[in-house]
């Protein structure tokens, strides 16, 4: 390079020989390992989004006798259909009603104000991701059962009758509000951190009242958060199995899940009609889906992020500071504190008894020795930890190839494969169970009965999860330095395991925990794909629920709820190592 | 070493974007080049600077070189090699992975890694090579150190890449570049991320190793400055052509449009038809006088041309000189005093003209002035 430049010839000469660089005859004939890598990843995610909704509606629509709706007939062809529908939306509706009053003032209060005990409110949000629904649930029905209810043994002397009543269609939206608000929570506290203050201080500053400037100035400009809230919590609930079916089935009240439920314990069971239901209530959460997604398209004219960085101000609460502290004591005991307590004691007891001296003096760790030899516990505990740590890390693997593909990609049609892998979001759980027993129990393959029917089912659901996590780390990493690595000579793989892979490790980890921690509380799948001797953890509480023994019960929930605890501990530490950011 | 042949690349992504946003004006809703066929050669050992506003193709042409666009036709070879060749002239499409190119590349946000330090930035082209090529253990360290030495980065070896300066990581970059001692260096507006002091101090480092080194490099940027001071050659770009190639000196003095008058530098323009034309010689008549300079573009009489006058090449006086040519009287209205330099705005009929001076040359504004203009820095370029 250093010899003597040869004098610049004036018009650029064709001096090409086209032969320089062509790779082996017989190797343009085989797949590249990226080629194969990517087609594998998104033949996958292809199979997992379409075969079990294909196989619902095939099995719903067909028989023996070809095309036929008398699956829908036998689900909707009764007068129970009209009360069906009315439970579900009242249901729907009161439990995003209630998370989103009890959500947003929280968010406001920890946001905008100088409200006391801030540190609850994060305790509070992150608890109910550690204590699965159907604890919750069941945890309610210590505390509010008309019978042995905590609550109404207290209040019963002063008014003379049980007064909650958790086995209503009030109590159900109760338990359902309660357990989603945190999820509200956290929505509102995004869009009222991203609000300028300046916006509520210059409606001050026109002479409006603090309640005035909340209501014509703040509820107005969140109205699009707000909305998507509740198009959100009216599908969770709609979705939501543990409450109506742990509370709702005692006094014969349906909602769709139940009613599923219901239709498939019957022996023998009715798959068309189940699936029938099945479809009604995938029609109903699409619906809702599709409605927060436009609500959430429009909202982006309202955007009240200026970009521009401001520090929120704190809004004095002068003589009202102290109320609001206890209205955040409340709630954080009421959906903390009562529902863990309540099992702590119930765990402890041999017979349940509201506590008195007597209760106290005769506790013992008779119900945790039980479980020690109950093999059952033991092999729920193992498969739960199998199928929560097998579909986070096949979940993630596959993702970060898809968002490879997704982000990076220049390929036609990886935005078919983007709304493949969010598909299964607005499938219900129950509807996906059934959906995957439609499948398996024609395949060939013995896969139905087995173990890995949950997993197929597990990885199908948290595909969505799996992807945001994914797709959103990914775009955070420079083009370039996926670029420099090329040009440096390294090869797709190479690249991709050495530079982007270590990249989106945080981003991976964090999925990975939160998959996890999910997978441990699944129930509205497992419970039509799970067969003896391959229950998890939520399926044995939800047996011995059923049986009545709710000591045992309750210590199998005090302990997964400490090894959710242990879980996500270990997970956070792994993570800090990674350089997960931690808020 | 470097030859580029008629290259054209079109973005189906622009295309749709601007049909979006100007619907109703569809007058040629067809293609929007990128590139839109630039060839030029580079000679072993030169520093050859595309140079160019924003959007003009620059960065396109240097990613098509690198291997991470694919051009829609044309021919990049390097050293005899032909890296990529498509196109209906073409009977055998060839289009040589990025990876396997062999070239160094600086990105213009240096794309270091965060997750590895120092040393396995610059070892990762070596440790990423295919077995058969990939050097021992033993030779990687000894070659990562010696380019970690010449780019003075030694002592920082084992330190996580992110908690460099700004300066030590564009050094890295280059390290991580031509630690592999590729047959070219494409330098992606390496500069443009440093304040000013740092990217001054730097011009000149990356010169003194450009030349050492002796690599042949394309060099990609938007600053004059930077292109006048490092090039051998330069191309000037405008919507993805080639308006004007040459040397640094050449470029600045003569301007072959107004285009790269206004971008290199800052120019005064005067338009006028040309009175005499004798050889180099010609005489310009414009609106507020005539103007003799020498060019050998050899435009006949008559012909409607612009005058284009750097601000430097304007001498001011308080007494008219004598015996020579170009002087015109005028006043000044604004003074700005810039440290090394101070420009005026003389104003002349209707006209203003920028001046540069030396220091310790200043005239308040109101006063008289006689402004000298040398004939042979004068150029002439078409009227657009």
């Amino acid at each position: 390079m250093t010899t003597e430049a040869p004098p610049r010839p004036s018009t650029p000469q064709p001096s090409i020989d086209p032969r320089s660089w062509e790779p082996p005859r017989w190797r343009r004939y085989l797949p590249t390992p990226k080629f194969l890598t990517l087609g594998i990843v998104a033949l996958i995610i292809a199979y997992l989004a379409i075969v079990p909704l294909y196989y619902l509606f095939w099995g719903t629509f067909f028989d023996q006798a070809g095309l036929t709706f008398s699956g829908f007939e036998r689900a909707y062809g009764n007068d129970q259909i009209f009360s069906l529908v009315g439970n579900s939306l009242l249901f729907a509706v009161g439990a995003a009603a209630v998370s989103l009053v009890l959500g947003t003032s929280l968010a406001y209060l920890h946001v905008r104000t100088d409200v006391p005990f801030k540190a609850l409110f994060f305790a509070a949000s992150i608890i109910p991701l550690v204590i699965p629904g159907i604890l919750y649930t069941i945890a309610w029905i210590l505390l509010g059962s008309p019978d042995i209810g905590l609550i109404n043994h207290y209040l019963e002397p002063i008014f003379g009758r049980a007064v909650i009543d958790v086995f209503s269609i009030w109590g159900m939206i109760w338990v359902e509000g309660l357990q989603l608000s945190p999820i509200v929570f956290l929505l509102m506290v995004a869009s009222f951190r991203a609000m300028d203050p300046s916006l509520e201080e210059s409606s001050l500053m026109s002479g409006a009242t603090r309640w005035a400037t909340f209501r014509k100035v703040t509820v107005p400009l969140s109205r699009p958060a707000i909305i998507a809230a509740i198009l959100i919590m009216v599908v969770r609930s709609l979705e939501s199995f543990e409450v109506p079916a742990l509370l709702g089935l005692q006094n014969g009240i349906y909602v769709f899940t139940s009613r599923i439920y219901f239709v498939l314990r019957d022996y023998p069971p009715d798959l068309s009609a189940a699936g029938a239901l099945a479809i009604g209530l995938l029609v109903i959460a699409i619906i809702g889906v599709v409605i927060s997604n436009f609500a959430g398209r429009a909202s982006k004219n309202y955007q009240t992020v200026t970009g521009k960085g401001f520090r929120p101000r704190p809004m004095e609460l002068g003589k009202w500071r102290p109320v609001a502290g206890v209205m955040i004591i409340v709630y954080f005991l009421l959906t903390v504190i009562a529902p863990l307590l309540v099992l702590l004691y119930t765990s402890l007891l041999k017979f349940y008894a509201p506590p008195s001296k007597n209760t106290f003096s005769t506790m013992t760790l008779d119900n945790y020795r039980q479980l020690a030899h109950m093999a059952d516990a033991l092999t729920a505990l193992k498969n739960s930890l199998i199928l929560g740590l097998s579909s986070a890390t096949l979940v993630m693997a596959l993702m970060a190839v898809a968002a490879w593909i997704v982000v990076r990609s220049r390929i036609r049609g990886r935005k078919v494969l983007d709304g493949l892998a969010f598909l299964p979001l607005v499938v219900p759980g129950l509807v996906m169970g059934l959906a995957l027993s439609f499948v398996y129990l024609r395949s060939p393959i013995p896969i139905y009965g087995t173990l890995f029917i949950l997993l197929i089912s597990y990885c199908t659901r948290y595909l969505p999860y799996g992807m945001r996590y994914a797709v959103t780390s990914m775009q955070q990493i420079s083009n370039e330095l996926e670029e420099s690595a090329l040009v440096n000579g390294a090869s797709w793989w190479q690249t991709f395991r050495r530079v982007l892979l270590p990249l989106l490790m945080p981003g991976i980890v964090a999925g990975w925990i939160y998959i996890l921690v999910v997978s441990f509380r699944e129930l509205s799948s497992s419970i039509l794909l799970y067969s003896p001797g391959n229950e998890v953890l939520s399926i044995l509480i939800f047996e011995q629920f059923e049986n009545g023994q709710f000591t045992v019960l309750s210590a199998l929930g005090v302990v997964m709820v400490l090894t959710l605890v242990v879980l996500v501990t270990v997970a956070y530490k792994l993570g800090a190592k990674v350089g997960l950011k931690q808020d | 070493m470097l030859e580029v042949q008629n290259l054209v690349k079109t973005f189906d992504g622009e295309r749709k974007k601007r049909r979006g946003s100007e619907e109703g004006s569809s007058g040629d809703p067809a293609r929007v080049f990128a590139v839109n066929d630039i060839s030029f050669k580079v000679e072993p050992g030169e520093l050859f600077t595309l140079l160019g506003p924003s959007g003009c193709g620059k960065s396109t042409t240097l990613r098509s070189i690198a291997g991470l666009e694919k051009p829609d036709s044309g021919v990049v070879s390097v050293g005899g090699n032909v890296l990529f060749a498509a196109g209906p002239a073409i009977d055998k499409r060839v289009n040589v992975p990025a990876n396997k190119r062999g070239l160094g590349m600086v990105f213009q946000s240096y794309a270091i890694w965060p997750h590895m330090t120092v040393f396995e930035n610059v070892a990762f082209p070596l440790r990423v090579r295919p077995r058969s090529q990939r050097p021992g253990k033993k030779e990687i360290t000894e070659r990562v150190q010696r380019v970690l030495e010449t780019m003075e980065l030694l002592q920082y070896a084992d330190r996580h890449a992110t908690k460099l300066s700004g300066g030590q990581q564009q050094r890295l970059a280059l390290a991580r570049a031509i630690v592999i001692e590729p047959s070219m260096l494409l330098l992606d507006e390496p500069l443009s991320n440093l304040d000013a002091k740092l990217r001054e101090s730097l011009r000149f480092e990356l010169k003194r190793l450009q030349r050492e080194l002796g690599i042949t490099s394309i060099y990609v940027t938007h600053d004059q400055i930077e292109a006048l001071s490092l090039s051998s050659h330069i191309a000037v770009l405008r919507d993805g052509e080639v308006v004007q190639m040459g040397k640094p000196r050449d470029i600045y003095e003569n301007p072959q449009n107004k285009f790269v008058a206004e971008f290199i530098g800052t120019s005064n323009f005067i338009d006028g038809t040309v009175a005499l034309q004798d050889g180099d010689e010609h005489v310009v008549e414009t609106r507020d006088g005539r103007l003799r300079l020498e060019s050998a573009a050899h435009v006949p009489t008559g012909t409607e041309v612009v005058v284009s006058i750097r601000p430097e090449a304007v001498m001011l006086t308080t007494e008219r000189p004598v015996g020579t040519a170009n002087v015109w009287e005028g006043n000044v209205t604004t003074r700005a005093f810039l440290g090394d330099a101070v420009d005026h705005v003389v104003s002349v009929g209707k006209r203003d003209i920028r001046a540069r001076c030396l220091p310790h040359i200043s005239h308040a504004p109101g006063t008289t002035v006689y402004m000298q203009m040398d004939p042979a820095k004068l150029a002439l370029v078409p009227v657009d």
